[in-house]
This record gives C-alpha cells, sequence and structure tokens, in this order.
C-alpha cells in the first residue's frame, strides 16, 4: 500500500500534480499547491521571467516542490524545443512538460509534432513528460523514445468533462512501462477518482483548482480523492461483473463426463 | 476563396432583420445550452435578449473563468508615429487635422520602451498612422528590434502589410496583429474613409489573412463602434472571426469593440453605442466563442472598465497616451481622448480586489523570434 510515485528515478508520495495557469493571484496558488499536497508543479515558461532574479509565479511556489516547466503556446516542435532549451539554459529545470497545441482554441496535442520534439528533447538529456491525446499506440512510441512518462488527457484542457470513455486510457496504461499521467480536463473529486482507479499513476489538474469558488478546500477534496482512487486501485478494486454467476451452473453435467 | 469575396452584407441584413423575431424563449434555450449552437449568437444579440443581459453576464463571466482563470493580461500600447496619408472622418490623426506629425527616432522608441518596461509592462502594442514611404515595414522593424529586449510580446496596428512583410517582422519577434475593419459596412466605410490607401475596403478586410498566413500567433479583429448599427457589426465580425477560425485554425483569435471618441476633428458618433449595448456585444461574443480574447483600452471610463473586467474581457491596456513620444513627455496631439486615465498600479489594485490576477507576461519572445541560445 502506499506505493510510491517514481518518475525518471525521482520518488514522490504525491501522485497529483498541479498547473500554475489561471489563479487569482499568486498567494492563492501557493495555498492551493500546499492543500494538494503536490510535490510536482508544471510552470508555463511564457508565465515567468527567467531574468529575473525574483520571478512572483516561481517565488510562490513552496520550497521543495518540482518545477516541471511546460511548452505551453508552442505550436511546433522547433518552439517547443526553443521553450526547453530557455527553461534548462536559465537552470530552472531539466525537465519538461511537452505541449504542442497547434490548435489555440481546445488546446489539442499534435501527436506528429509532439513525437518529432520528445526525440530531440530525449536526445539532449531532458526528462520529458509528453501531453497527448488517448492514443496508446502514441504512448508507445514516446515511451521507445524514452520519455519520463506520458500524459494522456481525459478530456479537452479546462472543460472539466472527466473522463468520459475510459477505453483507450485503459489501453494506455495496461501497456505502459513508463507512469502514465492523466492530464487536462479533471474537474471534480469522482473524475480523479475514476483515473487513479483505472490505474493511472498519478493526475494533473489546474482549471478546476484555479476556478473553484473556494480554491483551498476544493484542493484538499481533490487530493482526498487521489488518494482514496490510488488507495482503491492498490487494494484491488472489486470488478464489476460482466457476466452472471448462476448459481445453478448450466454445465455442471461435464464434470467427470 | 477570401473573406471579401464571400462575406454578403444582404445576409448580414437579413439576419438583423430577423432579429425582431427573437423570443425570450429563444433566448432562454440559447443561454441553457452547454455548447453554443448555430444561431444563438444572433439571439443573444437581439432586442429581446437585452432583457435577460444578467443572466448573459453571469454565463459569460463563468464560461471566461473556466477558459481563461481569474486572471487579466496587461499590455500598453506605443504610438511610434502619427504621419498618415489617409483622411477618415473620426480619427486625431486624419492627414487635414493641422497636428505636429511625429515620427519617433529609434533612440526615442528605445528610451520609451525603457520607460515603459520599467513601468512594469511586458507586453506591447505598437501602432503607426499610415504613412508607408514614411512610416514602411523597414522603419517599422527598425523601431521593434529596439524594443525587442524591453518586451516578452510584440504586437503591431499598423497599415495592411503585405504577407512578406509581415513574416520579416514576425522574425524579429512580432506575435500579435490587430487590425480593425472599423465598419464592415462598405457604404458607410466609404462615407468615413475619404482618402488614401485605406478607402480600400476590400484590401483591408483580406488583409489579416495574410498575416495568418505568414504566422502570428494572435490576431486582434475589431469594428470601431458607432460609426453603423452596432449590431449589424457584431454579426459582420462573427462571420468573419468564423472565417478565419476555419481557415487559420492555428491562430488565437481576440476582438475589441472600440466605442469612438472625441478626437482633433470634432467627430461624433452617428450610431452610438451605450453601455448597456456594450454589455450585451461582450457577453454575446463570450458565450458564442468561448476561447476568444476580448480586449479593452482605456477609451472606456474608469468605472465603467471596472464593471466589464468580470464580462468575459481577458486583456486590457492601462496608462494608455495615443500621443508619439507621449509616455516621456511631448506635446503632440492625441489619436483619441483616454478616459481612464489610472496609472497602471491603480488597475492592478482593482484587478487584485476584484480576485483577479494581472499578468503581466503571458508569453514568450523566443516562441518566435529566432533567437541564438
Amino acid at each position: 500500500m502506499n506505493e510510491p510515485l517514481i518518475i525518471a528515478g525521482h520518488t514522490f508520495s504525491s501522485r497529483l500534480l498541479v498547473g500554475t495557469g489561471k489563479f487569482a493571484s499568486p498567494t492563492v496558488m501557493h495555498d492551493v499547491i500546499m492543500a494538494t499536497g503536490s510535490q510536482i508543479v508544471t510552470v508555463a515558461i511564457r508565465r515567468v521571467d527567467l531574468t529575473q532574479p525574483q520571478d512572483p509565479v516561481l517565488e510562490a511556489i513552496p520550497q521543495g516542490t518540482l518545477i516541471v516547466p511546460n511548452t505551453s503556446g508552442a505550436r511546433n516542435a522547433e518552439e517547443a524545443i526553443r521553450i526547453g532549451k530557455i527553461a534548462k539554459a536559465s537552470g530552472l529545470s531539466d525537465w519538461i512538460k511537452l505541449e504542442i497545441t497547434p490548435d489555440p482554441n481546445h488546446l489539442l496535442p499534435d501527436a506528429t509534432e509532439t513525437l518529432i520534439a520528445a526525440k530531440l528533447l530525449v536526445a539532449m538529456g531532458f526528462k520529458v513528460l509528453p501531453y497527448i491525446a488517448q492514443d496508446p499506440i502514441l504512448a508507445k512510441r514516446l515511451e521507445e523514445l524514452g520519455t519520463a512518462a506520458v500524459m494522456p488527457l481525459a478530456a479537452p484542457i479546462g472543460s472539466n468533462a472527466g473522463i468520459t470513455d475510459d477505453t483507450f486510457l485503459r489501453l494506455i496504461i495496461a501497456n505502459a512501462n513508463i507512469p502514465v499521467i492523466i492530464d487536462a480536463g479533471l474537474g471534480a473529486p469522482s473524475h480523479v477518482a475514476r483515473a487513479m482507479e483505472l490505474g493511472a499513476d498519478a493526475v494533473l489538474i489546474n482549471t478546476s483548482l484555479a476556478s473553484a469558488r473556494h480554491p483551498i478546500p476544493f484542493a484538499t477534496a481533490m487530493r482526498k480523492a487521489v488518494e482514496a482512487g490510488r488507495m482503491a486501485y492498490e487494494s484491488g478494486l472489486p470488478s464489476r461483473s460482466a457476466t452472471a454467476s448462476a448459481s445453478s451452473p448450466l454445465t455442471g453435467f461435464l464434470q467427470g463426463a | 476563396m477570401s473573406f471579401s469575396a464571400q462575406f454578403s452584407e444582404e445576409a448580414v441584413h437579413a439576419r438583423l432583420t430577423a432579429l425582431a423575431q427573437v423570443t425570450d424563449r429563444d433566448v432562454l434555450d440559447a443561454l441553457s445550452r452547454p455548447e453554443p449552437k448555430i444561431g444563438d449568437f444572433e439571439i443573444l444579440l437581439s432586442p429581446t435578449a437585452a432583457r435577460h443581459i444578467e443572466a448573459m453576464a453571469q454565463k459569460a463571466h463563468h464560461l471566461t473563468v473556466q477558459r481563461f482563470g481569474r486572471t487579466m493580461q496587461m499590455f500598453i500600447p506605443l504610438y511610434i508615429s502619427n504621419v498618415c496619408y489617409n483622411r477618415c472622418t473620426y480619427c486625431g490623426f486624419s492627414m487635414d487635422n493641422k497636428i505636429d506629425r511625429v515620427t519617433l527616432t529609434l533612440d526615442k522608441v528605445r528610451s520609451e520602451a525603457a520607460l515603459l518596461h520599467a513601468k512594469g509592462f511586458r507586453h506591447i502594442l505598437i501602432l503607426t498612422g499610415e504613412a508607408p514611404d514614411h512610416v514602411g515595414a523597414i522603419y517599422i522593424r527598425d523601431a521593434i528590434r529596439e524594443m525587442r529586449p524591453y518586451f516578452d510580446s510584440i504586437s503591431i496596428e499598423v497599415q495592411p502589410l503585405s504577407e512578406a512583410e509581415y513574416r520579416m517582422l514576425i522574425v524579429e519577434g512580432v506575435d500579435g496583429l490587430t487590425l480593425y475593419q472599423e465598419t464592415y459596412h462598405h457604404e458607410t466605410y466609404l462615407a468615413h474613409h475619404l482618402s488614401g490607401k485605406k478607402r480600400l475596403y476590400a484590401k483591408r478586410l483580406d488583409a489579416l489573412e495574410g498575416g495568418a498566413r505568414a504566422g502570428f500567433h494572435r490576431i486582434n479583429v475589431g469594428a470601431l463602434m458607432g460609426l453603423y448599427d452596432w449590431r449589424f457589426e457584431a454579426i459582420a465580425l462573427a462571420d468573419h472571426l468564423r472565417y478565419l477560425m476555419r481557415a487559420y485554425w492555428q491562430t488565437q483569435y481576440a476582438v475589441s469593440f472600440p466605442r469612438i471618441q472625441g478626437a482633433e476633428g470634432g467627430y461624433t458618433a452617428q450610431n452610438p453605442v451605450h453601455d448597456r449595448d456594450l454589455v450585451q456585444l461582450i457577453t454575446a461574443f463570450r458565450i458564442a466563442f468561448p476561447d476568444l480574447g476580448i480586449t479593452l483600452s482605456t477609451r472606456e471610463a474608469a468605472a465603467l472598465r471596472d464593471h466589464l473586467v468580470p464580462l468575459g474581457i481577458t486583456q486590457m491596456s492601462a496608462e494608455s497616451n495615443t500621443a508619439p513620444g507621449g509616455y516621456s513627455g511631448s506635446d503632440s496631439l492625441e489619436q483619441f481622448e483616454i478616459s481612464d486615465e489610472r496609472p497602471l498600479v491603480e488597475v492592478q489594485k482593482m484587478l487584485l480586489a476584484k480576485g483577479y490576477e494581472p499578468v503581466m507576461k503571458n508569453w514568450d519572445a523566443s516562441l518566435v523570434a529566432t533567437v541564438t541560445l
């Protein structure tokens, strides 16, 4: 019980990752991160001023939290790689959450460009966490390239829609030898609990935390849901039986036949 | 096919006429749908929908928080030239106006940029009049090179340029293009743009497409509210947006509804847009286009701006001056009068008090500029 989350050889006790956009203030963001118990947060390089010694967003992240820069805003591999290089060169991190979203409205990930960028970033020594659609083959391709995890979406970013169909997430989880972190679209404790029950290694949430009326108690609720879902998964969730178990077997006559 | 080739004023007029048939039931149905349906936008623009303005505002607020969070992007306009060869009835820079014409030297561009950077601005919008042989793409490029070290995001609002010129500016690190059609009503357009290249209605209408092809990350469209029926402009603007969003799906779009303000030349709006109309415009666009940026300038009064913040606005300027060189002191004339003259810090305080984080930086030049690492 309480298996730790291991990504790229680093061990974490929390399975809840937090995105740092959309908050009403850096203070709220700080308090929300504390309430989630998160040990990994992602930060958009476009939001921070790496030339400034005390960037307000970076300053508000609790000490000891792993900061994973993300490539938010990138439309192709080239732009994403530039962002990654800047993050690394600044000394911020050699982790990178790879988000390549050519469509600015739904922010859906571009499989082709993500694969290209992941290959190059891995070769440059980054620990790459790619944001992808629910594509089991792409997930395996990325794993083979050496990404540290895969981050399939539950639903479009900011939709708070939850997992509406788990068919492909199940396949991704079943086939993965690296952590599967379900990202985007998780808007309620029931959504994250479901993701964890499916066997996701972790979840990442942002919009629902930032837009909840009372973000801090909501963050606590999300933390508990992640823990509950994980605990249920580790304890061997009783499966919903798909077939009837008849009290009088129909094929009993075959025994000894 | 370009937008000008498929845009039909008659079709817009027909939809405008149909607004009279909209019932309260139609409005309530449109407001209860989780996803906007074809025709909902027109329903929400109708006079009937004006009676449901509070419900529209609630929905618009909810959608904006969900999509954009509790944040407000801040930016500052920088006018680098007021030389203009166009004659436009409503504009202080119109060629006929006897004002001092100023084009900032590159040294002056740099000092204005440094001053705005020191105030805390990181997103800038550069504006000029339209005088291509005086303030052409090369001058604009040189000005951008001066500004580049001071700003993370640079947008331009200048005369329509060629696709190749747009590309040249993007390579220098420009990520946003703003170009307003002013009015989509052709006859009205000609009545207000008396001479100069701006008189070419279709050229202006299609210029954004060259910008989108060139690769701007952000495009801001708009109409100058007050020249013609605001509902006509809104329907046409929505058509334009839908066209652009389908054809150039990698660009992020924003919209502005600048209302005509007093300017040298003494023009007053012939079709005034009241505060209530402006609220209906903003909320109808938000509900019909949940992902659209909505820009609010300092043309509007402080008190009204404060009220508009939660209704769908995603980016706003502060402390603006519309005279070239105006930030470091200049007596050249403004393009139009600023209503909200509060300094940035006051606007930031207001936003924080309303539960919004004023975001100074939400872009990185490395996304567009070819930087050497």
